[in-house]
């Protein structure tokens, strides 16, 4: 009796509310009909309004790139379309749309000179050289610096061993050159001739047989030091149990060396070398540039001053483009040949 | 026996290593040294030789001859303005890109850091930069030393590595505060990477205050844009062609005719010195941070 009293309560309550709520019950269906169309279309559009949101959020990190990718474009990528001059007989005033095109006649030209494989060959000579001769003295650098205990003494030889590398080239083919001169103030020759091995003062700096060495020794001279911190660090990662247990196994000093930490840094000089087998066409420019000059032309000239002679000096700027899209074009060979395998051949990325 | 050579072997070794280090670093300094020798030493008495480890004849007129000197004083005065110019400038840049190439939300990462390394491994050249910086009408203009060497697409990979090592509650902490990304760069983040922004400033500074090239090719026309590096490019190009006629007393006479109490030679040592001096003084206070960021660069760059 009660339950169906309260029924009748109940039912007379809705309906009340119902007659009051007509009006807003209609737009609640509405709404809710025109949220379920809605829901069908975002289900389409809802990764766009989620991209927008997302542009709309990083709106300033947009803002802040965007001026350097330009600054970028215009000073790094702008260049590349001069590369057209290597296939044309550019003359500056008619510009890159009205210079001739002349095919692969200027390459045809670089391939006949004689002066351009001179230079290839200089390039190569000196760049292996360095890089060969250069390794193996950091490395051996590195490990006697590693046998210093005390920290301070560590660290002096570290920061006078650094020091040359912040020395622009022009300094340091400056000390170079006074060094090496044959007037009263050339040390090395005052040196030989007290020494007694040496009867007259040679003519370092002028002699074709020793540009190369002088080359690799000055590259010694700035970058010993400096290529030895990455060394360092490696041989600091390495495993000081194994050191250990290889002195219980009675290893001496040079065992020890040979047998654990070079193994140990093994990936690290592996990555340096392949890397820097990258860049084999780069040398220093200095060096050749200033050292270099009249007597010992023939094995000083390297690619890149090749490029300045022709291109800027005599004015024939497409053989020289030419010559520079040939040393780019085997550079980017190698540094990606070289960067894919270092990736894939060793456990440090590099990239 | 043996006992005594394993007690000696480590004694001979470190006194062994000892003294090649301390060759080493005789052979690092000397150079040097024997360059601030000459510099301060007559300019006339240097010509004997002979001077090896102190100044014979001890007088700083070639200083004062370099002090005086216009174009020189010229050349260091534009040294030292691109060197700050471009620090500063170049600092903050890297920093910029290093920092929206670090938040990994950013929409179009992958795309603008490929953007940016492929400059790292593709370049003009020579020849096209040079018609480049014409068209643009930079030749024989100050902005040619700062503006193409401006992105240093690898002190931005070093900033980068470093600014990911930061947690992400930082930024994200000051944006639900309020802050914008720029904001949040320069209040926050910023102030977290001192340490990476000494070591990319002191590679900023160096190499603009180490260039020459640049005003080799561009500004070589315009003496009021010279600089040290390429007074002392210019000094060496013109002793070396000296030397190489072969002919010292040719040359000696041609210094000697000259009224003056300076030779090229000490001219040039004294130059030396003075380019070299800011970054002797500067660098052994950045070398604790330096050596973090080349780790950081040649792991991740």
């Amino acid at each position: 009796m009660q339950g169906k009293h309260t029924m009748k309560k109940k039912s007379a309550k809705q309906r009340s509310i119902e007659k009051k709520s007509a009006k807003q019950r209609s737009i609640e269906k509405k709404s809710s009909e025109s949220k379920y169309v809605e829901k069908q279309y975002t289900e389409k559009q809802l990764r766009w309004y989620k991209l927008i949101g997302k542009y709309k959020s990083q709106k300033e990190l947009f803002f802040m790139i965007i001026p350097c990718m330009i600054f970028t474009f215009i000073f790094c990528y702008m260049p590349l379309r001069g590369w057209i001059m290597a296939f044309q007989n550019f003359k500056p005033g008619k510009g890159y749309r009205g210079s001739k095109f002349v095919g692969l006649q200027q390459f045809e030209f670089l391939f006949k000179d004689k002066t351009f494989w001179q230079s290839l060959r200089n390039t190569l000579v000196m760049s292996t050289m360095n890089l060969v001769i250069g390794t193996v003295v950091a490395l051996i650098f590195a490990l006697l610096l590693n046998e210093i205990r005390q920290v301070g003494r560590k660290r002096i030889v570290q920061t006078i061993s650094y020091l040359p590398h912040f020395l622009s080239w022009i300094i340091v083919c400056s000390l170079a050159a006074d060094i090496l001169s044959t007037t009263n103030s050339g040390v090395v020759n005052n040196l030989l001739l007290k020494l007694g091995i040496i009867d007259s003062p040679i003519l370092f700096l002028g002699t074709k047989k020793y540009f190369w060495w002088i080359y690799v020794l000055i590259n010694i001279w700035k970058e010993m030091g400096w290529n030895t911190i990455i060394y360092i660090a490696a041989m600091a990662g390495i495993d000081q149990s194994l050191y250990e247990a290889a002195e219980i196994d009675g290893a001496n000093r040079y065992q020890k060396m040979w047998h654990i930490t070079l193994p140990g840094i093994r990936p690290t000089i592996i990555v340096i070398l392949i890397m820097n087998l990258g860049w084999i066409l780069n040398t220093s420019f200095e060096i050749p540039y200033l050292l270099g000059q009249g007597l010992v032309l023939d094995v000083s000239e390297t690619l890149d001053l090749f490029v300045l002679r022709y291109g800027i000096k005599n004015g024939n700027f497409s053989l020289g483009t030419a010559g520079g899209l040939f040393k780019s074009f085997i550079s980017i060979i190698l540094v990606s040949a070289t960067t894919w395998f270092a990736n894939h051949k060793s456990d440090e990325q590099i990239m | 026996m043996k006992k005594k050579n394993i007690k000696m072997e480590p004694i001979l070794f470190h006194t062994f290593n000892t003294i090649l280090m301390i060759l080493i670093c005789i052979m690092m300094l000397y150079p040097f040294w024997n360059t601030i020798v000459v510099s301060f030493n007559d300019a006339m008495d240097s010509l004997k030789g002979g001077i090896t480890l102190w100044p014979r004849k001890f007088s700083t007129y070639s200083y004062e001859t370099v002090f005086k000197n216009e174009l020189l004083l010229t050349a260091a005065i534009n040294s030292v303005a691109r060197t700050v110019i471009s620090t500063v400038l170049g600092v903050f840049v890297s920093a910029l890109i290093g920092f929206v190439l670090s938040r990994p939300e950013f929409l179009w990462r992958k795309f603008v850091t490929a953007f940016f390394l492929v400059t790292m491994y593709v370049s003009g050249g020579l020849i096209p930069t040079y018609f480049l910086i014409k068209d643009l009408h930079l030749l024989n203009s100050f902005w040619v030393y700062i503006f193409p060497t401006l992105i240093s697409v690898f002190n931005v990979i070093i900033v980068k590595s470093f600014m990911q090592q930061l947690p992400d509650s930082l930024v994200e902490a000051g944006k639900v505060d309020g802050a914008g990304y720029f904001k949040c760069f320069l209040h926050i983040v910023l102030p977290c990477c001192k340490p990476v922004l000494a070591t990319v400033g002191l590679w900023c500074a160096v190499g603009a205050w180490n260039q020459w090239f640049d005003t080799f090719l561009y500004c070589s026309g315009e003496s009021r844009l010279t600089t040290l590096q390429y007074e002392m490019m210019k000094m060496l190009s013109s002793a070396m062609n000296a030397s190489a006629q072969r002919d010292p007393a040719a040359a000696l006479a041609g210094q000697m005719s000259s009224v003056t109490m300076v030779t090229p030679a000490s001219m040039r040592a004294a130059v030396t010195v003075v380019a070299a001096v800011p970054i002797l003084v500067v660098y052994p206070f950045l070398q604790k941070y330096f050596v973090k960021g080349v780790m950081l660069g040649a792991v991740k760059g």
